[in-house]
């Protein structure tokens, strides 16, 4: 048994450290670490409540929409306020452009360019794939950097600017748009379609997001009219290197479901077991968070009642993240398992065969990006100008709640108690947590630390692609993760 | 060729939105960097490297083996939990942040910080702050912070602050520009360590809620189109950036999207209570602008809200426009 330390990790957001004990040339354990630390949950108390709309985008400078829409789902819950129609399609929107532009940047930045590395250097597609997508060099950086801007456009005309908006409220959102910035949203929608036609998918979005099995997605991979796009050349990477094979989870997925300024969730929450093909409801107040592995003192396990205190000197801790569980169970959150709740039977079908895997969880990334997308016409075509985005602010009510949204790397929760006027407590788990959780009191490991197991490193140990691969197919957010 | 100037990044105790900020330029961000001759000697979200390969860089850096022109910090030094900088240990190398930013500083020909964290503790320092956190040359706004009120790299520049949280995309990479082509001169930078080139301007140049700001025609609810300063808490009369001229996302700005200037570019601005709302004695608010006599702003301020116009007064508390200006009627010869 040899045992590697991976790290620094980089090009995932935030720091991230892997140890693996590998036995002939295979991982039979990993301990997933978050080592960076700054202590939000305490920094957010004893100030007035409205002020961890300021304080809890900077959690995350690549999610901080996502933090933005939990403080708000839990201060609204709070005081009972509902939004104006406008107001809630205004936040899905901003939240879609953010969740577009964070799947595309994980693709384009963060996933492809392990491809290019020297280790695929003799197979038959590297000098095609190097040139599309090595590291800051490749073509494909050229085409997706103005397009993302051009989304995040969405961002500067609802919130003034990204990453770290304060438009974002309990009442709706502050800007009232009039019809040219409308149109602009609408402009700023169609660029994007433009870009996922032309360069992503060499398809439309409605074909994209009619594939509904796997033998839809080999067709798509090689047919003449869309194997140019970036999407069918992972599909055919995917399947050279059989990564479904790799990084398997075989932990429930959850999603607390997604976008529901328009009335119902566009995707629907819930739980699914991938092994029996069961689904359920989720009971939040099941949702635990243990601290055995972690840096922090012991204290209550939900987190409505818990709180954060360093330990550093804990001998069995390994990380500053806690291990947040469902029913004592750990649970993979993020596009694939938002997908698969919501019943698409392409994401059910990447499943079917005993759970997630590295090849269908960046396929249900990608796939969710056209689903979005196709919704952001909508709602941008359903605001109605004249008529108002926001409802006054008032000083919060005392009281205790949680809001539960969708980041794009999963299921995000803020637990808020206010008293007196002031916040008393506030804690967070964010999907990160879930996915990148440590091992728990009965040593149970995390779903990263499960999915690692069984990965092929050969002689390369800790530079193996295949590690790589596993870690970033999650998209983790380690910022978030310990916040 | 020309040399390049290299960049070594380091993301210690922060967000990452900095990164993510500079990631928004329009043109794209790594073709417009290679342009200007700027190379990412490593960078923790775009490089391939990873591991090993790293961490061979940062001690080839750390030895003096291998020039490097500007390392740029961003997030926060975290010196805590009780000054052991546990609480960032930098992944694979059995080393804190704090360890590697101090070995790492005094080898670069200039010292970067990208964001109020890194310039001087920003939200990460937020009260109580918890893990100690610290920017490089200030803490909140006191200088000293982690290399001391004295550093100078080698270049002989104190630490450059480019501020905001996150700062413009455009602050970063003209300030890296001006480096890379040594004219960043230290009379060019504030008493913040800020560049002048944004921070010689106020976040309320240029604001679109301007002609309530002359009439003291003011929001007095979230959404309102009047000036955000007497009721909402804006501070841009006080912060310096030049967010409302150059605009961000495609012509956005705090202010333009309905909400405060928070001064994220101040030191210790996340230590505000009631982020949105203006602290007022006997009514007046306690924040007025810095260089203009108390008595002549309260002067001028009663004096231009008697003559407000009824279309300023009414759209200031308006979301949308409810009163347009007036114009000439169709065919009198008056165009307008």
């Amino acid at each position: 048994m040899t045992r590697l330390v991976v790290g620094p990790f980089n090009r995932v957001e935030g720091d991230l450290e892997v140890t693996l004990d590998v036995a002939d040339g295979v991982v039979a354990a990993a301990r997933v670490s978050a080592p960076m630390f700054r202590g939000f949950e305490r920094i957010l108390v004893g100030r007035p409540p409205g002020d961890a709309l300021a304080i809890v985008p900077r959690i995350c400078g690549i999610c901080s929409v996502s933090q933005s829409m939990a403080a708000v789902a839990a201060l609204r819950a709070v005081a009972g306020v509902v939004p104006p129609p406008n107001g809630a399609l205004a936040a899905d929107l901003s939240h879609a452009a953010e969740n577009i532009a964070d799947h595309l940047t994980h693709f384009y930045l963060f996933f492809m360019p392990d491809f290019c590395r020297d280790e695929y250097a003799s197979e038959p597609w590297f000098d095609d794939v190097a040139a599309r997508f090595k590291a800051i060099e490749g073509s494909a950086a050229g085409e997706l950097l103005p397009a993302r801007a051009q989304l995040l456009h969405v961002l500067g005309i609802i919130a003034g600017k990204w990453p770290h908006s304060l438009a974002f409220r309990s009442g709706g959102t502050t800007r009232g748009l009039d019809l040219g910035e409308t149109m602009r949203l609408i402009a700023a929608v169609a660029q994007l379609r433009g870009f996922l036609e032309r360069v992503l998918f060499a398809a439309p979005l409605e074909e994209v997001a009619a594939l509904s099995d796997r033998a839809a997605l080999d067709a798509f991979a090689e047919a003449p009219r869309t194997r140019n796009g970036d999407f069918a050349l992972f599909l055919r990477l995917a399947r050279d290197l059989r990564l479904d094979r790799l990084g398997r989870g075989t932990t429930g997925l959850m999603s607390y479901g997604a976008y529901r300024g328009a009335g119902e969730a566009l995707f629907r929450g819930g739980l699914y077991d991938p092994t029996t093909g069961g689904t359920g409801e989720i009971a939040p107040e099941r949702i635990a968070e243990d601290v055995t592995s972690t840096w922090l003192a012991d204290g209550p396990v939900h987190p409505a009642e818990a709180d954060t205190h360093p330990a550093v000197h804990k001998p069995e801790a390994y990380g500053w993240a806690k291990a947040p569980r469902l029913d004592g169970r750990p649970v993979e959150v993020g596009a694939l398992a938002r997908q698969v709740v919501d019943g698409a039977p392409l994401a059910r079908a990447l499943v079917a065969d005993g759970g997630s895997n590295v090849a269908a969880r960046v396929v249900a990334r990608l796939f969710e990006v056209a689903r979005v997308a196709l919704a952001m016409e909508t709602w941008a075509r359903g605001l109605e100008i004249g008529r108002p985005f926001c409802i006054p602010d008032l000083p919060s009510p005392d009281g205790a709640a949680a809001g539960l949204v969708e980041a794009a790397r999963g299921s995000l929760g803020h637990w808020v108690t206010i008293r007196n006027g002031e916040t008393a407590r506030y804690q967070i788990i964010a999907p990160t947590t879930w996915n990148f959780s440590p091992r728990d009191a009965r040593g149970v490991p995390g779903p990263l630390e499960q999915a690692l197991v069984g990965t092929p490193v050969g002689e390369r140990g800790a530079r193996a692609a295949a590690i790589q691969h596993v870690v970033r197919s999650f998209d983790p957010c380690m910022v978030c993760t310990a916040h | 060729m020309r040399p390049s100037f290299d960049v070594l990044w380091l993301q210690a105790g922060g967000c990452g939105g900095c990164t993510m900020a500079m990631l928004d330029r329009s043109a794209g961000l790594f073709g417009e960097l290679r342009s200007l001759g700027i190379q990412l000697l490593w960078h923790p979200s775009f490089s391939e490297q990873s591991g090993d390969e790293v961490r061979d860089i940062f001690e080839a850096v750390a030895a003096g083996r291998r020039p490097l022109d500007a390392l740029v910090v961003e997030g926060a030094v975290l010196r805590g939990p009780q000054g052991t900088g546990l609480a960032q240990r930098v992944a694979g190398m059995g080393r804190t942040m704090l360890d590697l930013v101090q070995s790492l500083a005094p080898r670069a020909n200039y010292c970067v910080a990208a964001g109020s964290c890194a310039a001087y503790g920003g939200v990460s320092a937020g009260l109580p702050d918890p893990v100690e956190a610290t920017g490089l040359q200030f803490e909140k706004d006191t200088a000293g912070g982690l290399l001391g009120r004295d550093f100078r790299s080698r270049k002989g520049l104190p630490v450059v602050n480019i501020a905001g949280c996150a700062p413009h995309p455009g602050w970063i990479v003209e300030t890296l520009t001006a480096l890379a082509a040594g004219v960043l001169r230290a009379d060019q930078l504030d008493g913040f360590g800020r560049p002048r080139f944004f921070a010689d301007h106020l976040a309320h140049h240029g604001c679109s809620r301007n002609e309530f700001y002359e009439y003291k025609a003011s929001a007095v609810a979230t959404g309102e189109r009047g000036c955000l300063m007497e009721h909402l808490g804006c501070k841009a009369t006080q912060s310096v950036g030049d967010c409302n001229q150059r605009t961000w996302n495609g012509g956005g700005a705090c202010t333009h999207a309905g909400y405060a200037c928070i001064a994220c570019t101040s030191p210790g601005f996340e230590d505000a209570r009631g982020f949105t709302t203006t602290p007022k004695v006997a009514g007046i608010p306690v924040g007025l602008p810095l260089d203009m006599p108390k008595a002549w702003f309260i002067a001028l301020a009663a004096l231009s809200k008697s003559a407000t116009p009824r279309r300023v007064r009414d759209n200031a508390t308006a979301d949308h426009v409810a009163v347009p200006p007036r114009r000439n009627a169709p065919g009198d010869g008056t165009a307008g």
